[in-house]
């Protein structure tokens, strides 16, 4: 009862915050307490579930039948309890950091974009807690929208476009391909309810799994595999904790754990290896890791290069789906946390860069690591953490993905794994090394000038190599999901512990 | 005792209160009239379904003369959920008209706006309510006859050439169906359409009632505006006042598509109309044109009342493929689709109304940055423009969902992908619209534009909020759609 009750809070206080924060909207100050407060209340109403997930239960919310025999409805589940702790724990850090970004950027109608923040939140929580596929759908076409004014922020001709991109592959995929796979499962199995060992098995002709699956795999496209992956990269028009907060965490987490979740709980994994159905998709998601970290490579802009990276980090638990083993099936999941982290930190830093320095491209952050160094400190953790080495938590997930492929006998997807691994070193630690390893003093002041005039206002006359960090409220939460980082590598153990029952 | 007389009434309370807000004149006093009259017959519209769900089927004996030869009144549950839908909208339509009135034609003669929207109404509904062909013709004619008038009105001079233009295309179409009618008087000797379905199979399908079959549906077909008789639609509402557009949209082809259901399912019998005559497909490819390319024609429209105005000629399309899958499941669609499609059309038409009213225009360019000055208006415009869309948790999900369950039902996954192809389309041409609004910079004209009046928005915000209401909670939408559609499929 008490669960339940934590269940349907963490999803309305974001809602009730929405309210809030628009009430509150002309006193800047009271706007952003209001959010972090309910940030922090959202936070430990998803905690408060955590007790009865660990001791084996899947707590159940059953609100209202929206259809005849499809009710929404809640059913939390180990991969979908972590999910929502990310998310929910993310926003806390990323609210705080948006404070110090914007209000450091001077960005305008910081109240709708609060706004649209916990709305998009709890539209991720409940994607996270969804007891059945159509619960699902609902909250991920919420997600869309809800997440739709804060890409186009800026209201300017460039964010238009970009909002078309995503709106368009966003719409069209989950409106053409998931919601004609979701009514072909609905149709074919009776039912939509999230099931351990899945809902098809003998519901359906087993030649026509393929076909599902990829009207499932390609309707997500939040999972941005290739050739649907435009719209992340065009997103990042956004203000960066837009980019933090949902292109690392919520948008394209809820697509991939959409996908694990389809994987696990519609198809079931073993059927799905049973049949074959999947091994095309295995060469797709590696093939998106290799060729999104080449793409990488080549971009100059920073946050650019953080998009196409998550894009080929994305297609790592694609691939773990696909693979379809429990040790991948693990791995994968894992790989949603560690990633999160790691990529949000990044992002971080990205954003912290450019209200410091105002830059935007790795080029011209030469030595700008001597001036921020804990910032470039951080990022360093981030890059660890995303290329998959130890002390870093993305070592354990690409381990039990690797692991997986080995269990598959996909012996080539372990060499996808690890030229991906030496593709994201070369395109991380650059932008790490180009910050130490650049002039300190007046070459660097020589530098901004040639860059530019126009954009070097904002440092001021900090050229000197004094240390001119970004706001507090930046750097400080840069460093919490570093330390994150460092965190996962060490209680693995326990996230492993946790997310072991899905695959059971 | 006055709940016996309830299906009469709910003609006889606008038939009457027309005259009278002639003869009372005044503005305020015509008002009124209007006002009271809308609310009372929805108020008995809301009656009538609950005893139709309670009872089943009532049949009400006009001056106690027993049918076949009096004139009967019968309301199943397809009859109440029109009635609902009706006067709803009537209802809602009817506070927004004053203010809405006032910029768009001469004060000084509302009264006959109000008299001629009565009418309407009381047309409209009589043609539901009615167990008689002949008097189904009669309200028909009594509620076109009335909304020529009420497009007529519209500010523009064009909506005169509008009006005309729907004058012809609909007296042929009302022709036709009298003249089936007329041919089904010849064949079975009745005029009640429970005794001509009864008649009917002892006096066999010849040759003059697959006549009258034909004339039905393509008359039918051009009062609902299926592709490709749409041609009088998109002018009709683009000049017609924003109110009379609203009110149309959201009821006219509504009650024209429940008459192709009617003599189709009831009268004729799902059996000839669909097994004995190849109905089925070429309705199906009629309605999958006009998914398309009236929607194509949209997304290249630059007046937004033009846009809505083919999209609805998309939307017909939506019906009458769910009519054409002829299943409980399809009809379900069709008819709940009825339901939402006014509910959406209604909303987006009374917004386009709101914003005229402010700015004198709803041309896609004079709304560039819109959203800044009518934050409220505009927010109502995407609400609307989500349901029509389909997105989950709106109206138009609910009845898309149906759709292409009925198709996959059917084993027509290529009519699925069809669907959701063509409502994609609906993406472009309502985003065109929130782009102008809420992306480009305000015209200097209009930078001291204030936001509607809330005479104005609060009637198009209970509509928006319907379609969001209806997508959460379809147990009275869907449920009654269901009743219908299994009560027609039965009848056969």
């Amino acid at each position: 009862m008490d669960t339940q009750v934590y269940i349907a809070l963490s999803m309305i206080l974001p809602l009730v915050g929405t309210i809030m924060i628009w009430m509150s909207g002309p006193r800047p100050n009271q706007r952003e307490v209001v959010t972090i407060i309910i940030a922090l209340l959202t936070f430990l109403c998803v905690l408060q579930i955590l007790p009865e997930v660990l001791a084996g239960q899947e707590p159940e919310l059953v609100v209202a039948e929206l259809l005849p025999g499809l009710p929404l409805a809640f059913k939390i589940e180990p991969l979908g309890m972590m999910f929502g702790l990310i998310a929910s724990f993310l926003w806390i850090i990323t609210s705080f950091y948006a404070i110090g970004y914007m209000r450091g950027h001077h960005e305008p109608n910081q109240t709708r974009f609060y706004m649209c923040f916990a709305i998009a939140i709890s539209s991720a929580l409940a994607i996270a807690f969804s007891g059945n596929m159509f619960t699902l759908f609902i909250a991920y076409e919420v997600l869309t929208l809800s997440t739709y004014p804060l890409v186009t922020h800026g209201q300017t001709e460039e964010a238009k476009r970009a909002g078309r991109v995503y709106l368009g592959i966003l719409m069209s995929t989950s409106i053409g391909l998931l919601l004609v796979g979701v009514l072909w499962t609905w149709s074919a199995a009776g039912t939509l309810d999230f099931t351990k060992g899945g809902i098809l098995r003998g519901n359906i002709d087993d030649g026509l799994v393929i076909v599902l699956l990829f009207l499932y795999i390609y309707g997500i496209g939040k999972a941005a595999l290739m050739p649907i992956h435009r719209w992340l990269p065009a997103a990042m028009v956004a203000p960066t904790p837009v980019s933090a907060l949902l292109h690392a965490v919520a948008v394209v987490k809820a697509g991939v754990f959409t996908v694990l979740k389809v994987i696990i709980y519609i198809f079931g994994a073993d059927y799905l290896r049973e049949t074959g159905a999947s091994v095309w998709l295995m060469y797709v998601a590696g093939g998106t890791v290799l060729l999104a970290s080449l793409v990488a490579l080549t971009k100059d802009n920073l946050k650019a290069r953080l998009a196409y990276s998550t894009i080929s980090q994305l297609a790592y638990v694609v691939l773990a789906g696909a693979l379809a083993t429990s040790h991948s099936l693990v791995g994968g999941a894992m790989h949603i946390a560690m990633h999160a982290f790691g990529k949000i930190t990044l992002f971080f830093c990205a954003g912290a860069i450019m209200v410091a320095s105002h830059k935007t491209e790795i080029s011209q952050m030469r030595g700008l690591g001597w001036r921020m160094p804990f910032t470039f400190t951080a990022f360093l953790i981030g890059s660890l953490s995303v290329i998959g080495l130890p002390p870093m938590g993305g070592s354990w997930s690409k381990w039990y993905i690797a692991l997986g492929a080995a269990d598959a006998d996909q012996i080539i997807f372990i060499a996808v794994l690890m030229i991906s691994s030496l593709l994201n070193v070369a395109y991380l630690i650059p932008v790490f090394a180009r910050g130490f390893f650049g002039p300190k003093s007046e070459e660097d002041a020589q530098m901004s000038d040639h860059h530019g005039d126009q954009e070097s206002h904002g440092a001021g006359g900090t050229r000197s190599g004094r240390i001119a960090e970004a706001p507090l409220f930046c750097v400080v939460p840069l460093w919490v999901t570093a330390i994150g980082c460092l965190a996962l590598f060490v209680y693995a153990d326990r996230l492993y512990a946790m997310l072991a029952p899905i695959v059971k | 005792m006055l709940s016996a007389h309830l299906p009469a009434l709910i003609i006889v309370i606008p038939l009457m209160a027309a005259p009278l807000c002639i003869l009372l004149r005044g503005k305020d006093q015509a008002f009124g009239v209007a006002l009271l009259a809308t609310w009372a017959s929805f108020a008995c519209a809301c009656f009538i379904t609950v005893r139709v769900l309670a009872e089943g089927t009532i049949s009400y004996e006009m001056g106690g003369w027993a049918p076949p030869f009096g004139i009967e009144l019968r309301i199943d549950a397809l009859s109440a959920y029109i009635l609902l839908i009706v006067s709803g909208i009537g209802s809602v339509v009817a506070p927004y008209s004053r203010s809405s009135l006032l910029l768009e034609y001469v004060e000084e003669r509302s009264y006959m706006f109000y008299s001629a929207f009565l009418l309407c109404l009381c047309g409209l509904m009589g043609v539901v309510v009615t167990g008689d062909a002949f008097n189904l013709f009669v309200f028909l004619e009594i509620s076109s006859l009335s909304s020529y008038v009420l497009i007529a009105l519209g500010f523009d001079r064009r909506a005169l050439t509008a009006s005309y233009q729907y004058l012809i295309m609909g007296t042929i179409g009302a022709t036709f169906i009298v003249i089936s009618i007329g041919l089904l008087y010849q064949a079975t000797g009745t005029l009640n359409m429970a005794d001509i379905a009864k008649r009917l199979p002892a006096h066999g399908y010849d040759r003059t009632v697959i006549a009258a079959f034909g004339f039905l549906v393509v008359g039918a077909g051009l009062k609902i505006a299926l592709f490709p008789l749409h041609q009088w639609l998109p002018n009709a509402y683009t000049f017609a006042p924003s109110t009379v557009t609203a009110f149309l949209a959201a009821t006219a082809t509504k009650v024209s598509v429940y008459i192709l259901l009617r003599f189709m399912f009831t009268v004729f019998g799902v059996e000839f109309s669909f097994g004995t005559l190849p109905t089925a497909v070429p309705l199906m490819v009629l309605a999958v044109l006009a998914m398309f390319i009236p929607s194509i024609v949209a997304c290249f429209q630059t007046n937004v009342k033009r846009i809505l105005a083919y999209s609805s000629v998309a939307q017909i399309g939506y019906m009458i493929l769910g009519v054409s899958f002829v299943s409980v499941t399809g009809l379900t669609a069709g008819i709940l689709h009825l339901f939402n499609h006014a509910l959406m059309k209604g909303g987006l038409f009374l917004v386009l109304g709101a914003i005229i009213y402010r700015i004198g225009s709803c041309h896609i360019d004079k709304m560039a940055g819109l959203a800044k000055r009518m934050p409220w208006t505009m927010a109502a415009f995407v609400g609307g423009g989500l349901s029509l869309i389909g997105i989950p948790l709106t109206a138009g999900f609910v009845s898309k969902w149906y759709l292409i369950l009925a198709a996959l039902e059917k084993g027509w996954w290529y009519v699925a992908i069809l669907i959701v192809a063509s409502s994609l389309i609906a993406v472009i041409y309502v985003w065109r619209v929130v782009e102008s609004a809420y992306f480009r910079e305000l015209p200097e004209e209009f930078a001291d534009v204030a936001e509607a009046p809330l005479s104005l928005l609060v009637p198009a915000w209970v509509l928006v909020a319907a379609n969001f209401y209806f997508g959460v909670d379809t147990s009275l939408s869907v449920g009654m759609a269901e009743l219908a559609a299994k009560a027609l499929m039965g009848a056969g």
